[in-house]
């Protein structure tokens, strides 16, 4: 144990992604932050004490989207906020999931890309990702990279990206026909999903036991969501409604 | 100058009107300084070393490396408390700082004052405690069986044994542990003073009460302990018991030096009491018309590890036990159990919310089997005027149209018919998701919603019961004004009353305007150099304070018929004391052991998913009587909030304890309602003036908490057909884990 006072985190503000790439080599244990939404939060319950941070926020290129034809490109660094506003009729799946998460405040602040590198299974924006077969954009200063989706989440709060790596954006294909996102949480908002439906699931998850809901509860609920998902699909398709 | 024989409200701002309150500004751009704002120069941080056990034996602490740390300025165990080991409210059993023992996960084990919090927290991490575990005793059934208790208080009315009934309810209850979630942290700064004494900065319900348990501890004269109050973020009973009080005195008095202390939301989760939760066995018996014959009820309520309030908790449990209903035969057993939980107390509500969960799901259980509708059967058993409750306490409400002929008069009856003109609200069309169970989480667009109607009605003493001196102070100083106030005549109030955020510090300002006349009213700080105001508890301080101010003011107002203010300031101090109350008898709980009684009736409508389980109130009405309105707009928000959080005990919030463990002590996981939960208000407010309570008020603030419960879960259970005996009711109960 240290016994001398903890020194401020070093803060790194780069204004382009070869600049925050070239930060990340030259300081590893800095760690990135864009809305602080997770983050901050584990500061705050002292579950996390950066040495440095890598602030995002400066990164103009990070920030925007990209209309691509058949999909969008969107920056680590949208807003869930800009996502529901902008992209909704594109990206139908993406902006309902993006609507859901926390308050106003938080989906002016929290981003995409953050979500993807924390990597909770409760992460809002992966099942629509995940169903749409979405790439992830990696930047490092040896070169840029792009995973598939399906192959960027390697268990809870573990993803493929490795040290030196940043997000740098996420190209979705447009949605070809209905989606839906469906997340059940035991309040009407602001609440992290007890469970989350898309139109593709990882056939291997196995729902947990906790506080925020039986894994009993979480199967049934999954099994009603899809019950539901795919009937409005179907009935969306063929011009009926949905009961 | 006028000639004040006439006094008249001034402009809007006197009693009856909604003046801006003087908090208002600074509360709503962030300038007001909430406790955790405090500062002084040369200040340390302090912070609570806490058990992470439930139950252990402290073997031994070595504060060695903590004290090593560079920039730790003292690190205090029980060795190191000046005077009495133990505080309380009513009884003193706490330990100030674990003596040998520990009984609940998170007590007090050390405390740590350093440069930095985040230095105090690191010292904190290197304090080596020696813990021998030992199983904790979790159940209250338990405790209560092994006889270990804090009160047990039964009520016995008639013979409940051989009464006979028609048809007959009898089911058991289960209310989770609530916490009343303030937003501001405890908090507060201790500030040494030259003279070897104290100034205590603190967010408190009550300061009196906190200097009677504080100076005893630090072996202090209470003379020598000034305690003044600092900005508080909401209280609902969380702040009645000390939090950092006596810890940072001791580490201010240990180092010289201002010492702050202020709880993380965990800690702060760790560092308050909760509601208790109850254990409930209800068997009713009623005639064919739906008449109550006998109550029988075993109330277990867990007040965890140590007393706390849980003794008065107990008493409002068992004499408010069958609600505001006529019974002939009652046999009422209430316990207030000893386990290693985390300790309870008080909380909005206070004892009533948990029997008002049974009862209430009684009374409809009983309509059920009867055929009967819920507002009917409420109806015929109402209590009347001359009626008694089952205290064997006279009922003594006041028509309010003494002309009015034949039955007496029952507040409640009163209430209920108001109902007739207030339709249930008719399904908005189009809506949004946002509108629907589950919310934006989108789960609905109607699939598998149900609607269902539901009705609660709750009975609350206002101010404190059993016989408890229960008074307020009061100071209003007159005198003329500078050019600041245009030479008009200023009053400045002091009384040691809690500004919790109910909106008492603008009523002090109202009563001022009214009794005297006058436009300008300034409120000097609240300390303890006033007067014990009592707490900002029980509904009391419009009633307690309010009335203090109100004879303080009238004491001013005579002396001003024959004095002219230029010659020099009036001055009055007056106490003010409601009727006198008695203990409940031991052995057969009778008693007039209340003031004031107060009655709320929430109608909840609610949609339910029940294929997931997710629940969205859609409309509550609540008809209340307040007596007399004194702030419209305090009161609307007072019943608006105290419904809020009889919404959140009915489907959202509860600790959870495992083992007595705390699982969830953060918002992230103790969910409380957002504005998607609790829907607009329609509000029918009753003045029944009370002629013994100032102006004729009422106290309102706990009432809707009371009833606003079992009305959503009765909807709930109108949509679903389940029978719901447990709250919060969560997705699991209405799908995969339905209770018998």
């Amino acid at each position: 144990m240290s016994t001398a006072a903890p020194a401020r985190p070093a803060f790194h503000r780069p204004a382009a992604v070869d600049e925050a790439v070239r930060l990340l080599a030259e300081h590893p244990e800095a760690v990135p932050v864009a809305g602080g939404t997770d983050l901050m939060v584990a500061v705050n319950y002292r579950l996390a004490r950066p040495e440095a941070m890598l602030d995002l926020t400066g990164v103009a290129e990070l920030r925007e989207w990209a209309d691509e034809g058949d999909a969008v490109r969107i920056g680590s660094g949208v807003p869930y906020a800009r996502i529901t506003a902008e992209l909704a009729a594109v990206l139908p799946g993406l902006a309902a999931a993006a609507r859901t998460v926390g308050s106003p405040q938080i989906r002016n602040r929290g981003t995409l890309g953050g979500n993807l590198a924390t990597a909770s299974p409760a992460g809002d924006g992966h099942p629509p990702l995940l169903a749409t077969g979405a790439t992830v954009e990696i930047a490092s200063a040896a070169g840029a990279r792009r995973v598939p989706i399906g192959e960027f989440f390697l268990g809870p709060k573990r993803s493929a990206l490795r040290p030196g790596e940043l997000v740098t954006a996420v190209t979705v294909p447009k949605a070809a026909g209905p989606q839906q996102f469906l997340k059940v949480g035991t309040r009407n908002a602001m609440v992290i999903a007890v469970c989350s439906f898309a139109l593709a699931l990882d056939p291997a998850a196995r729902p947990i036991d906790d506080v925020r809901g039986t894994a009993d509860y979480r199967r049934h609920a999954l099994a009603v969501c899809a019950a539901r998902a795919l009937r409005r699909v179907w009935a969306a398709a063929h011009e009926r409604s949905p009961r | 100058m006028p000639e004040p024989t006439t006094p008249t409200p001034w402009a809007a701002g006197g009693v009856g009107h909604s003046p801006i309150r003087p908090d208002a500004e600074a509360k709503v751009n962030g300038a007001f300084d909430y406790a955790s704002d405090l500062a002084f120069d040369g200040m340390l941080w302090g912070h609570t070393l806490r058990s992470p056990h439930p139950r252990a034996r402290i073997r031994s602490v070595d504060t060695g490396p903590a004290l090593a740390l560079p920039g730790v300025a003292a690190v205090l165990t029980a060795a190191d408390v000046p005077g009495k080991l133990h505080y309380g409210l009513i009884e003193a059993d706490q330990p100030v700082l674990a003596p040998g023992e520990v009984n609940y996960q998170g007590e007090a084990v050390a405390i740590i004052a350093a440069d930095t919090l985040d230095l105090a927290r690191r010292a904190a991490a290197l304090i080596d405690v020696d813990y021998e575990i030992l199983e904790p005793r979790c159940d209250a059934g338990e405790a209560v069986a092994a006889g270990d208790c804090f009160r047990y208080q039964p009520v016995r009315v008639g013979d409940p044994d051989t009464a006979r009934a028609a048809v007959v309810v009898a089911r058991e209850y289960e209310v989770g542990m609530q916490d009343q979630a303030p937003l501001g942290p405890e908090s507060g700064v201790a500030v040494p003073a030259p003279d070897g004494g104290l100034v205590l900065h603190v967010a408190t319900q009550w300061l009196h009460s906190d200097l009677d348990q504080i100076a005893p501890c630090l072996g202090l004269e209470p003379g020598r302990i000034h305690l003044t109050m600092a900005g508080i973020g909401g209280a609902f009973g969380a702040r009645e018991d000390l939090s950092v009080q006596i810890h940072m005195a001791m580490l201010a008095l240990r180092t010289g030096r201002p010492v702050k202390m202020m709880y993380d939301r965990a800690e702060s989760f760790l560092g308050h009491v909760h509601r208790h939760p109850a254990r409930m066995r209800y068997e009713h018996g009623a005639d064919a018309d739906g008449r109550l014959v006998y109550v029988k009820a075993h109330i277990v309520l867990d007040g965890g590890a140590y007393a706390s309030t849980t003794e008065a908790v107990v008493g409002n449990a068992a004499s408010l036990a069958v609600g505001p209903y006529n019974v002939e035969h009652v046999s009422i057993d209430a316990w207030g159990a000893r386990t290693n939980n985390p300790p309870c107390g008080a909380m909005r509500g206070f004892g009533g919310v948990q029997t008002c969960f049974a009862y209430e799901s009684q009374m409809d259980a009983l309509a059920d089997a009867l055929g009967l509708d819920p507002l009917e059967i409420r109806r015929r058993n109402a209590l009347a005027q001359g009626d008694q409750l089952i205290t064997g306490q006279v009922v003594d409400a006041v028509d309010p149209d003494k002309a009015a002929a034949g039955a007496p008069f029952s507040p409640l009856r009163d209430l209920i018919d108001r109902f007739a003109d207030l339709p249930v609200p008719p399904v908005p069309a189009g809506r949004d998701i946002v509108d629907l169970p589950g919310g934006t989480g989108n789960t609905t667009h109607g699939e598998g919603v149900r609607r269902g109607v539901g009705y609660g009605v709750g009975l609350k003493n206002i101010c404190y019961s059993e016989g408890f001196d229960d008074y307020s102070t009061a100071r209003v100083r007159l005198e003329l004004g500078g050019p600041e106030h245009d030479g008009e005549p200023v009053a400045y109030v002091h009384t040691a009353a809690a500004e919790v955020g109910q909106g008492h510090w603008n009523l002090q300002q109202q009563i001022a305007r009214t009794e005297l006349g006058i436009r300008h009213v300034v409120l000097l700080p609240n300390d303890t150099k006033a007067g014990s105001a009592g707490s900002s508890s029980a509904s009391r301080q419009s009633y307690m304070t309010g009335g203090a101010v109100k004879a303080a003011c009238e004491a001013v107002r005579e002396l001003w018929h024959d004095r002219d203010l230029a010659d020099g300031p009036i001055e009055a101090v007056r106490v003010f004391r409601h009727r006198a109350t008695k203990p409940m008898d031991p052995v057969t709980g009778q008693g007039e052991s209340h003031v004031q009684l107060a009655l709320c009736v929430h109608r909840a409508t609610v949609d339910v998913d029940v294929e997931l389980g997710l629940v969205k109130v859609v409309d509550l009405t609540c008809v209340q009587d307040v007596g007399t309105i004194l702030n419209p707009v305090a009161l609307e928000g007072q019943i608006h909030g105290g419904t809020a959080q009889g919404l959140g005990l009915a489907v959202m919030e509860e600790i959870i304890t495992r083992d007595g463990h705390v699982a969830n002590a953060s918002f992230t996981d103790y969910l409380i309602p957002t504005i998607l939960d609790m829907p607009p208000m329609r509000l029918r407010i009753v003045e029944n003036a009370d002629p013994d309570a100032p102006y004729g008020l009422r106290g309102a603030g706990e009432p809707p908490t009371l009833s606003s419960t079992p009305a959503i879960v009765a909807a709930i259970r109108d949509a679903t057909g389940l029978p719901l005996t447990r709250v919060p009711v969560q997705p699991e109960h209405l799908t995969v884990r339905r209770p018998s």
